[in-house]
């Protein structure tokens, strides 16, 4: 049995931030992450970040991925375990974990004072004829493949999606050199940021908007994919369909909260369709209803990796001053981390957040 | 390896060491870093397993081991994540056909 002040569960932008604030506080902290390396989605992050400098902007996702687990092994007082899965939370406090080694499996359990949660999200899929056919990959798999594994997912691509994410990634695969047939969204209007959708229209790929996949086929992989136009109901309109032959479909159709361990664990959870899906409540400081559970990142609510960052650091620096750590700069840091966050959900486009964030608080 | 990246204008392509695997008693190279998935990928192998109840061909979709689309038997062990597990030398990697079992 382990015994630590804090455990992190999950080692990606949120779940690094809370660490370090944490062992910046003085506590003691256990940061455990299912993957074989930290920086969870970070690590196939090309592009460049924006918001502020305190963010990074202007960096490279898997650029501050990088930075943030420097800064970690800083910490004499914070000790991490990779390729180790949380299996569930139980009511005397312990924590249960599954430790893969080169040769065997190893159960693990750890007694926590508080734990934060930041196990991030997961992708969303569409319902259409064949979408199991292989072929039709999540669009943050596709991601991973290019730019972690430095694979092609294919020849052709249809993206399903006109969200950043979408966006993104269709002008990523240009960058590996796979050929993007187009971009469709059922929305009238192209959701992600118009730089994004502005470079990809200069690179000569076509955005159909008020379009939705209604049709895969092929035999053992993907062949063909067929489109339609949707009417206001956001039905396919018949007559209208478009046939692409493409070997790739990629599905951005956004994340869902990874709410597990908060059901388990028993927090009270609440579906709060802005923030993707079901998600823990809890007051500013991230504290869920249970008080020795916090919450950050994407598991919180769908956003982005900078505001990820910020709640995880707020989250670290409050579970340790509860804890009885002193910290000098409490006050003040955590008063700026606040300001930062209103300021990464301010805007038209943070309006949706906002009005999340109102029904979660407590 | 026809669908490796080989040139690219932010990462890096970095040499790397092969790796050899056996898939359904095939040999078949991947390079070092690869998960299954990816060099299988990477070889044009899309087609992981086939579904529990309607045996329809499956590959990966999340490739970050949340989904479960990917499970494939290896050395010997069903149910084995290939889109996270990383390859090793030797490895025995052969297709699913539904639930897996312990033989």
């Amino acid at each position: 049995m382990m015994h630590t002040d804090i455990l992190v569960i999950g080692g990606g932008p949120s779940g690094l931030s809370a660490a370090i604030a944490a062992g910046k506080s003085g506590a003691e902290v256990l940061l455990v992450e299912g993957n074989q390396y930290f920086g969870g989605q970070l690590v196939k992050q090309t592009h460049m970040f924006f918001g502020s400098e305190k963010q990074y902007a202007a960096t490279r996702g898997f650029d501050i991925g990088k930075k943030l687990v420097e800064e970690v092994e800083v910490y004499d007082n914070v000790k991490t375990l990779h390729s180790t899965t949380a299996l569930g939370i139980y009511e005397d406090g312990i924590v249960t974990l599954e430790q893969k080694t080169e040769s065997e499996d190893v159960y693990l359990k750890v007694r926590a004072k508080t734990i934060i949660i930041g196990t991030g999200a997961l992708e969303r899929s569409l319902p259409f004829t064949n979408n199991d056919l292989p072929g039709i990959y999540g669009a943050g798999a596709v991601q991973t493949l290019m730019n972690e594994y430095l694979v092609k997912p294919g020849k052709r691509v249809l993206m399903v999606g006109a969200g950043n994410i979408g966006l993104i990634i269709s002008y990523q695969l240009l960058q590996a050199g796979v050929e993007v047939a187009g971009i469709i969204d059922a929305s009238s209007e192209i959701g992600g940021y118009l730089v994004h959708a502005s470079k990809i229209r200069r690179s000569g790929v076509p955005i159909f908007t008020g379009y939705t996949i209604v049709k895969a086929e092929g035999k053992d992989h993907l062949e063909k994919a067929t489109i339609a136009q949707v009417d206001r109901h956001w039905k396919p309109i018949p007559g209208t369909e478009k046939e692409f032959k493409v070997d790739v479909l990629c599905i951005s159709v956004g994340l869902t909260p990874s709410s597990a361990l908060f059901w388990q664990v028993g927090c009270e959870m609440e579906y709060v369709r802005d923030l993707g899906g079901y998600v823990p409540k809890r007051n500013q400081y991230l504290q869920t209803t249970l008080k020795n559970i916090y919450v950050a990142g994407d598991s919180a609510g769908i956003e982005e990796a900078s505001s990820a960052m910020v709640e995880g650091s707020i989250a670290g620096l409050s579970a340790s001053h509860n804890l009885g750590f002193i910290y000098e700069d409490y006050q003040r840091d955590i008063q700026e981390l606040l300001q930062e966050l209103e300021g990464l959900r301010g805007g038209e486009k943070g309006e949706h957040i906002r009005n999340g964030y109102n029904m979660v608080g407590f | 390896m026809k669908q490796r990246i080989e040139n690219h204008p932010i990462l890096d392509i970095p040499l790397r060491r092969k790796i050899k695997f056996y898939y359904n008693d095939k040999v078949i190279f991947g390079l070092e870093g690869d998960t299954i998935a990816s060099a299988l990928h990477a070889s044009g192998i899309t087609q992981l397993s086939k579904s529990i109840k309607l045996h329809r061909p499956r590959g990966f979709y999340c490739a970050i081991g949340n989904c479960s689309s990917c499970f494939m038997r290896v050395d010997g062990k069903p149910n084995v994540k290939t889109c996270v597990e990383r390859l090793r030398e030797d490895m025995v990697v052969e297709s699913q056909d539904g639930r897996g079992s312990i033989k």
